[in-house]
């Protein structure tokens, strides 16, 4: 090394020590700036569903919080294999409170709160029990399917109607069992035919599946379909284009985003609000009262619930008193919504 | 005794040769790069790439000409398919470029191209649309009717409402099975695959034709994308093509090396996939019948159920001798 160089880093070494001894002029004077880091579901952004929904929450708290938050959302790779390292990339660089959107990230989330304890986790859809630092967001998605599918029972003409799952999972299985429970409640003989895309999380993107499942449910007579396969559905809203059936969207107001082609054929979505819980979090946490633990999002909270919109305004307004009163027995306490198998044959024990 | 009917039902057989077209058209290509002596399993790479582009190509025609997709629809997803049929030539292109120009591995190039396949459908997809995992949806051709066998009632599920790309898939078998047993480009092909060196002192150019067998592999496997995309789903989404391409590798050895062979085996593959969807009882769990065209597959290629005979140089590079 030369001597010219050896100044040189002298120099440089000792203006890197004084600037970063030298506090910055602001940054005694201000209050805490929440930090809040969130990492995607396999597909990301622009999944116009479950992590558009997340990223919705966020960007609400951004905007009424201002300069009091600051934010980070992050994508994992196509199959989701770095997962654990985006959560430890945000705990490294001291984020206050981290979100994993999807229950996937329960291992993950398990293992990296255990390690950063004085980091918050949020887990969407995900059950972790007993951490301190970690807070389950979960919901009760079988009362949102429990009212689309009394829509769909309403509506039928055919006496059947079908449902088009991801991934056999027992999160999955609560929509179904919400939604046959909700159809036969209103409509004791309706038929209901239910079908899984597959047993991995490839099942929440094949929407080439999805479609030819559609198809074959569509003409055994159905005609009307609630699918909750993520990216699967949107071949289920193609097959309805191509029967010219209905279908029933999950997760996010699906009318607004799809094809004009697939609007039309949209009877309503099961609106799972991710926004909202994301967004309540936030909040919560920022006045300082983050709470471990376990936190449901039902109709009660607003979490789940069916969609509305210019499009589908005609086709649900003959059961929109009829679902609303539903929906007011749920709250109530008045009807029992079954989440998975076991509870669902009991319910419908109690039918007459 | 339901079960039994409907095993043979029109409707799954119509959706057996929907499932079956996107495997046909892929192992279709894989004949031609085999035949010639390259291994291709960057298939499932090229597919990827064609689901994008297929639909990327149909988009952007529809948005940038409006009014003449408005006047022929069909324009739109000729586009997509086009485009898609591009990006596969261009990855066939890198593959036979790799493989039989520098000699490199030909699973090691398939594999990078597979790699590269996904990562970059996903940074155009997002440079492109702003989002990670799906396109905007796109339109499909206009199915077909075919004549005279749309009046009769029984067969309307599968004679109305096609898809011009499978009668187009299935003109693609006929073709390709006459260029390659009785065209003297099929024939010089099949000699590259067997013996380059006894073709190359017949004064044949190995070189020329291992890359036109690379290269229509690599449009076959565009196309099979372009119909996932443009034809099934009717936008692109990221993983769309759940290993079909190594499927279709299976398919074309199950079938020989044929294409009429492929297009045999690829309608086992899609039929049995079909039935898994249809058929609610059956007498056995429908992922038995989900894996056994595999086994059957396997057992193949193991002498078990007749010989494979794959062609004698197939994967083996081919060096011109020092002049």
């Amino acid at each position: 090394m030369s001597t010219g160089m050896r100044i040189a880093t002298a120099v440089l070494v000792a203006v890197a020590v004084l600037l970063w001894a030298i506090p910055g002029p602001q940054a005694a004077a201000q209050t805490k700036k929440w930090r809040v880091g969130i990492v995607y579901d396999v597909g990301g952004r622009g999944d116009l569903s479950f992590n558009d929904m997340a990223y919705a929450g966020l960007a609400r708290a951004q905007k009424e919080l201002g300069s009091g938050i600051e934010t980070r959302d992050l994508e994992p790779t196509a199959g989701g294999e770095n997962r654990e390292e985006l959560l430890r990339l945000l705990s490294g660089e001291k984020y206050d409170l981290i979100f994993g959107i999807g229950f996937l990230f329960t291992d993950s989330i398990t293992r990296v709160a255990k390690d950063f304890p004085n980091v918050k986790f949020a887990i969407v859809d995900g059950f972790i029990a007993d951490q301190p630092n970690v807070v389950s967001l979960l919901f009760k998605e079988q009362e949102g399917s429990f009212l689309v599918g009394a829509a769909a029972a309403l509506k039928s003409t055919t006496g059947k109607i079908g449902f088009v799952g991801g991934m056999k999972i027992p999160l999955i299985e609560k929509f179904e069992a919400g939604y046959i429970a909700g159809a036969k409640y209103v409509k004791k003989n309706i038929q209901v035919f239910s079908e899984y895309a597959g047993t991995t999380g490839e099942a929440f993107r094949d929407p080439v599946k999805g479609k030819e499942l559609a198809l074959a449910e569509y003409d055994r007579g159905a005609d009307i379909i609630y699918h909750a396969s993520g990216g699967t559905g949107i071949g289920v809203f193609e097959a309805a284009v191509v029967q010219r059936r209905l279908a029933i969207g999950v997760d996010a107001d699906q009318s607004l985003t799809v094809k004009p082609d697939q609007r039309a054929q949209i009877l309503t979505s099961m609106m799972k609000r991710v926004d909202v819980a994301v967004y309540d979090t936030i909040k919560a946490t920022t006045a300082g009262q983050y709470k471990a633990g376990v936190r449901q999002f039902g109709l009660k909270e607003n979490g789940v619930g069916y969609a509305v919109n210019d499009y589908n305004k005609a086709m649900i307004q003959s059961v929109a008193a009829r679902l609303e009163a539903l929906k007011k027995d749920i709250i109530a306490g008045k009807i029992k919504v079954p989440s998975d198998k076991k509870q669902l044959e009991a319910f419908l024990a109690t039918l007459k | 005794m339901e079960y039994m009917t409907s095993l043979f039902s029109v409707a799954l057989l119509a959706s057996a040769i929907r499932v079956t077209m996107p495997i046909l058209l892929a192992s279709l290509g894989a004949v031609h790069a085999e035949r010639g002596g390259v291994v291709n399993i960057g298939l499932e790479g090229i597919m990827i790439m064609g689901t994008f582009f297929g639909a990327v190509g149909a988009y952007a025609f529809d948005t940038r000409f409006p009014s003449l997709a408005q006047t022929w629809p069909n324009l739109a997803p000729l586009a997509g398919v086009l485009a898609a049929v591009a990006a596969g030539l261009l990855f066939g292109l890198i593959h036979a470029l790799v493989t039989i120009t520098f000699r490199v591995d030909q699973i090691i190039s398939g594999v990078a191209l597979n790699l590269l396949a996904g990562g970059l459908a996903r940074f155009l997809n997002i440079l492109l649309f702003e989002k990670a995992t799906q396109s905007p949806g796109v339109r499909g051709f206009t199915p077909i009717d075919i004549p005279l066998l749309r009046d009769l009632p029984a067969l309307r599920p599968l004679v109305t409402g096609v898809s011009p790309m499978i009668i187009t898939g299935v003109v693609l078998v006929a073709v390709s099975q006459w260029v390659l047993r009785r065209t003297r480009f099929g024939l010089r092909l099949r000699a590259v695959g067997e013996y380059p060196l006894a073709a190359d002192t017949l004064g044949v150019n190995v070189y020329h034709l291992r890359y036109a067998g690379v290269l229509l592999s690599g449009a076959l496997a565009g196309m099979a994308g372009a119909y996932l995309a443009i034809e099934q789903a009717r936008l692109y989404f990221e993983g769309m093509t759940q290993g079909r391409g190594f499927i279709a590798l299976a398919a074309m050895i199950f079938g020989n090396w044929w294409p009429v062979g492929a297009l045999g085996a690829s309608a086992l593959f899609g039929y049995f996939d079909a039935l898994s969807l249809r058929v609610v009882r059956l007498p056995v769990p429908y992922q038995f019948i989900n894996v056994l065209p595999h086994i059957v597959t396997i057992l193949v290629l193991a002498g078990f159920v007749r010989r494979a005979r794959m062609p004698a140089a197939d994967g083996v590079p081919y060096t011109k001798e020092e002049e």
